[in-house]
């Protein structure tokens, strides 16, 4: 059950360029969140900005009661938080929505595909974390995880994903790290059959895939996942206002209508999702 | 000493006078475990439509300066689902129930869901949405407005609530099939909202809401495109607060009938602002999802601002504005 309360800011800082990380102390939310799931958080005290901003949750330790989210400085709201100060304390209500469904993991064989486009990194890290600790320590699971970006500037966490046992690939536009591309193309690589002709799907076929980042990066995994027979996860994004379920604000349209991304989501099947031209697409 | 915060709404009577608004509280679950839903003056539905509504695209909201733009367009599982599915909730919660209802073609629709609803026990009043701004793309609102005043649709405006005429037949015609209290929410998208009050307490109204979001819109200039999918919506929090203010004024110096007042309440003070302007009630809306207690703590706001200045009852602080 989600909760409002004051978090108190253990750390809050940048980690490089337009990045931050904070870590906040609720040992309530820390016990209770999982993979995929959010914060939605007040940065203001007065009313510009007026609304709460959703940031995933980037990872916890239950033990400490922690709870970290890691951002990107964007707009008003983004600014006013990277410039909070550790000691001090957040309105922070959470844990939100519905995170990534782990259940037909276990058992498997094989570990998971987690591709994270620019801040999608966010939410995989502690779906990273949770899989490389496992249910029980003999469970634990070695995502492959793939992180895209525009330049290596928007290249987050590759350390952290190694330190928990991740094989990680990276993928820039302008080829400044990694394979020069989109992160999807480094993914349909390792789905496609080693022999086309033969048409039997790669081993990698039977594996989930875990994804978050921006739309067009989304809508292409979908497309993937429907080619090679796949399961795809996807967290998605929309302009969220209550993040409660109440204003039904943020939502995306489904094959069962229109859900919202901050009760139903915002981790959805990439099978569920009609994909349309998007209105936030496009320019003069 | 406890001091009375009790007021009446037609036959309701609510334990104080804040009352959470249509659309900014789900069906109020949403809510639970957030605060103390039994603390409330009253609860009020997000509309309801005779049938089901998807509501339109996203980008359905927008941050604006003190504010947001909203066009959700009116999504709604109808009435019976949530008859079925949602109902027995508030049987059990104990706070009064407001049922909004609107329609998007016909306003025999209106008649219809008010006579199904008379039938429920549970509810205590029905509010008549006669001024959503958000359901134009759909279903053109000037044929609705057309049928209710009985013209055509180039001599209407676009919503009920625009035109007194069409205000008063809507009115009249609800007021025949139901004894349930009847609230009827106006918009301030017009010239002078004290017509549109006039006439809606003439047809027979127990009480006026106000106000409903005022329409806007909002650019992104990188984009040169709107920032809804919809382009236009309406404009809720405290950025029309001044303008929701002066319009309850306005309306308590003409009707007799108490009026349930919002438009960018934040806080006990600018819920006073709103009883002293002449609101019997005040509704909380954009509010509710900045901080999801926040309506209880007005509450306890308002009645530690009674005990402040020795004032006894509510009642004596409504339009009790100085001159
Ligand atoms: C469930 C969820 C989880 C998120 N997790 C993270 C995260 O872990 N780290 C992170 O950096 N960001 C995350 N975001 C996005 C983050 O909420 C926005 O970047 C933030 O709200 C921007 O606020 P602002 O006031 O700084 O910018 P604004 O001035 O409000 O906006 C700046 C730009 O960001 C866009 N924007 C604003 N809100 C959103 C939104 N909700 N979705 C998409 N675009 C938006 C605006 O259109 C504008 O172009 C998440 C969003 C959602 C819905
Ligand atoms: C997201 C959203 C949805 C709304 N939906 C409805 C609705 O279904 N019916 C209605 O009568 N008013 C609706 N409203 C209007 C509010 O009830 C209220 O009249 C308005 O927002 C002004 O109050 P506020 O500034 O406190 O939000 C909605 C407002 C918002 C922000």
């Amino acid at each position: 059950m989600a909760r409002q309360l004051n978090a108190k800011i253990l750390e809050n800082a940048r980690i490089k360029g337009s990045y931050f990380r904070s870590v906040l102390l609720s040992r309530q939310i820390a016990s209770h969140s999982r993979p995929g799931q959010f914060l939605n958080i007040k940065v203001s005290s007065g009313t510009h900005p007026l609304l709460r901003r959703p940031l995933s949750i980037h990872g916890v330790d239950k033990k400490k009661g922690e709870i970290r989210i890691l951002y990107e400085v964007v707009g008003r709201g983004s600014e006013i938080l990277s410039q909070q100060k550790s000691g001090g304390v957040l309105d922070i209500i959470g844990p939100l929505g519905h995170g990534f469904d782990l259940r037909n993991l276990y058992p498997v064989t094989r570990n998971p595909i987690l591709v994270a486009g620019g801040m999608g990194v966010a939410p995989l890290f502690f779906l990273a974390e949770t899989l490389g600790q496992g249910p029980r320590k003999r469970h634990a699971l070695h995502a492959r995880v793939l992180i895209g970006g525009r330049t290596k500037e928007q290249i987050l966490c590759e350390n952290e994903f190694k330190s928990c046992g991740c094989r990680v690939e990276i993928a820039t536009d302008d080829g400044s790290r990694g394979f020069k591309g989109k992160v999807t193309e480094l993914l349909e690589r390792m789905l496609r059959p080693p022999n086309p002709v033969s048409r039997i799907p790669s081993p990698e076929s039977r594996i989930p895939i875990y994804a978050c980042g921006p739309r067009p990066m989304l809508r292409e995994i979908s497309r993937l996942a429907s080619v090679y027979h796949i399961s795809a996860q996807l967290s998605l994004e929309e302009h969220m206002s209550c993040g409660i379920g109440a204003c039904l604000g943020c939502v995306v349209k489904t094959r069962t209508g229109y859900q919202r991304v901050c009760k139903e989501g915002p981790v959805f099947n990439a099978e569920e999702i009609v994909w349309e031209k998007s209105f936030r697409k496009g320019g003069p | 000493m406890k001091r009375n915060l009790s007021v009446r709404i037609g036959k309701l009577v609510l334990k104080n006078p804040v009352v959470v608004a249509s659309g900014t509280f789900g069906y109020a679950e949403e809510f639970r475990g957030f605060l103390n839903l039994k603390k409330l003056g009253a609860i009020v539905t997000k509309t309801l439509t005779l049938r089901p509504r998807q509501g339109n695209p996203p980008p359905r909201t927008c941050e604006t300066p003190s504010g947001m733009l909203n066009s959700i367009g009116l999504e709604n599982p109808g009435i019976e689902v949530f008859v079925k599915e949602k109902l027995s909730f508030f049987k059990r919660l104990g706070v009064p129930l407001v049922m909004s209802i609107a329609s998007e073609e016909d306003p025999a629709e209106f008649v219809e869901l008010a006579q199904r609803i008379d039938a429920l026990r549970e509810v205590g009043a029905i509010e008549l949405n006669i001024s959503c701004p958000n359901i134009r793309p759909q279903a053109s609102g000037s044929r609705l407005q057309a049928k209710a005043c009985g013209v055509q649709p180039a001599a209407c405006s676009s919503l009920i609530a625009q035109d007194a005429h069409a205000t008063h037949s809507l009115v009249k015609k609800v007021r025949r099939v139901t004894t349930k209290t009847l609230i009827t929410k106006l918009s301030p998208n017009v010239t002078d909202i004290t017509d549109i009050a006039l006439a809606a307490e003439d047809a027979g109204t127990d009480a006026i809401a106000l106000v409903n979001t005022l329409s806007g819109m909002c650019i992104d200039v990188e984009k040169r495109r709107a920032a809804l999918a919809v382009t236009t919506g309406g404009l809720s929090g405290p950025a029309i607060r001044p303008m929701a203010v002066r319009m309850v004024w306005e309306t308590y110096q003409k009707i007799r009938i108490p009026i349930i007042g919002m438009g960018g309440i934040i806080d006990t003070q600018s819920a006073l602002e709103f009883i002293i302007a002449g609101a019997t009630a005040v509704s909380i809306g954009t509010a509710n999802f900045v901080d999801p207690a926040i309506s209880q703590r007005i509450v306890e706001g308002l009645q530690a601002y009674l005990l402040r200045y020795k004032i006894k009852d509510v009642h004596s602080l409504v339009g009790a504005l100085l001159l």
